[in-house]
């Protein structure tokens, strides 16, 4: 019994079939419950006014947006090294999510950016190296979708993932270095003092929850689907072949 | 490797379109820029460092699907890969054919571009050491590029949409030299960050790109 076991896809369609209402479940109860505390039940911010609570959208889909990159980064190395197709998979119905994910984020941030910066787009270190991120993920998407034979789709991507990886890391400092910006620093973070307020502090712990949720609910469902794909060509090849 | 770099060098000159395009699509970037914002040389020398390096980075992605798709159309790239060579040094090989073919001559009639488009005069030594120290990066970023979308069909679209994102840093340091060397300010920091860059690409992408035209060949 090991770890390695769920990376037989029987094995995985079987548990991802148990887990999957559950981690449905925790889901809308953490969006419901994040969202409706902090659109409905938090006070104004005293300079940012209403807006502050676009936050509840705003960080937790950055947040994932780079951690999803990082998951296809984990997929993409044991697909690598231990060649399990179900990681391969997983790697790809990433992806998507991940770049709806930064699209949000950055969606997100030109509603919140026009009334508080009067701008809806600034060149700003942050905002620019997200609309990078989200051309890595492009890159990435599209390379999957250009390969016809399914392996040859999978190492390349990978490989792609990994250096894509460097240099996203690359980006943000290198635009960083490029211009100062408006955007203000961490919301959160684990060593510093200067988080936000509690008041919005944890609605905003629930509702990142709630989009951790949901990406692994996505992820499940869109990796469920891929494997079912994958059996109806093998299926349909070994009808031709007969 | 020297053979094949004088190989792949020839078939690039004598095939045409090696030197002349990427050159002639500089010089149309260059002469396009003041027809777009007009022609204000005070306006031209602010956006000049920036629209070279574009201009130059463009001009180096036009021939990037052309490192491997010959090769692996009449089959000499599985011989290359046969060959008692590794693959990491026929990869890199290419890369620097690719590089003399295109980076070189960018970077040496930049300073023609650079008159064009009213470039300060103390830019102009900052200008050719940041293209001769970042093409290179350029090429290499180019040919792993080149090496995921080998086997595609149409992969030329594929391939810019793929690389642009890479070329990133490179572009920022490099066009940040040559605007900080414009206004006369301090360059060695994004300048060292250009070389750390060619040098790390230079060093780690060829294993890279040959995994991928391994795959490829596969």
């Amino acid at each position: 019994m090991s770890i390695w076991e769920y990376a037989n896809p029987k094995k995985f369609m079987e548990t991802s079939a148990v887990a999957l209402p559950w981690v449905t479940a925790g889901t809308v109860l953490c969006l419901v419950t994040g969202l409706v505390w902090g659109f409905f039940f938090t006070p104004d911010d005293y300079k940012q006014g209403s807006t502050v609570k676009i936050i509840y959208l705003h960080v937790p889909s950055a947040l994932m947006a780079i951690n999803a990159w990082l998951m296809m980064l984990v997929a993409s190395l044991i697909w690598l090294v231990r060649r399990h197709h179900v990681s391969a998979l997983a790697a790809k119905a990433a992806g998507p999510v991940g770049l709806t994910f930064t699209l949000v984020a950055l969606v997100t941030g030109a509603v919140w950016g026009q009334p508080m910066w009067g701008t809806w787009w600034a060149w700003d270190p942050r905002l620019t190296a997200f609309l990078i991120l989200a051309l890595f993920y492009l890159g990435y998407i599209a390379l999957w979708q250009a390969i016809e034979n399914p392996d040859t789709a999978a190492d390349l991507t990978s490989v792609l993932c990994i250096v894509g990886s460097v240099f996203a890391v690359l980006s943000r400092y290198a635009v960083n270095f490029w211009n100062q910006g408006l955007h203000q620093g961490a919301s959160l973070s684990l060593d510093k003092e200067e988080n936000v307020a509690d008041v919005f502090y944890l609605p905003l712990l629930v509702s990142i929850g709630g989009f951790v949720l949901l990406f692994l609910t996505l992820v499940l469902l869109r990796t469920r689907t891929e494997i079912r794909l994958r059996r109806m060509q093998a299926l349909l090849a070994r009808e031709r072949m007969a | 490797m020297i053979a094949l770099l004088s190989r792949d060098l020839r078939l690039a000159l004598r095939a045409g379109g090696g030197f002349g395009l990427g050159l002639a699509f500089f010089l149309l970037v260059a002469v396009l820029v003041p027809l777009g914002v007009g022609p204000e040389p005070a306006t031209l020398a602010k956006i000049a460092p920036g629209i070279l390096w574009v201009g130059a980075l463009l001009a180096s992605l036009l021939s990037l699907d052309r490192i491997f798709a010959l090769d692996y159309e009449d089959g000499s790239l599985d011989l290359l890969a046969t060959a008692p060579i590794p693959l990491e040094g026929v990869v890199a090989v290419k890369a620097a054919a690719h590089w003399i073919v295109t980076g070189l001559p960018l970077t040496l009639v930049s300073p023609l571009l650079a008159l064009l488009l009213n470039l300060p005069p103390q830019g102009y030594p900052l200008l050719l050491a940041s293209l001769a120290l970042g093409t290179p990066a350029l090429s290499v970023i180019g040919t792993f590029g080149a090496a995921l979308t080998v086997g595609l069909k149409r992969g030329g679209l594929l391939l810019s949409l793929l690389v642009l994102p890479l070329y990133v840093p490179t572009l920022v340091f490099g066009a940040e030299v040559v605007r900080r060397g414009a206004e006369g300010m301090a360059v060695s920091t994004p300048l060292l960050l250009l070389a750390g860059i060619t040098a790390g690409v230079a060093a780690l992408l060829p294993f890279a790109s040959a995994a991928a035209v391994r795959i490829n060949l596969r």
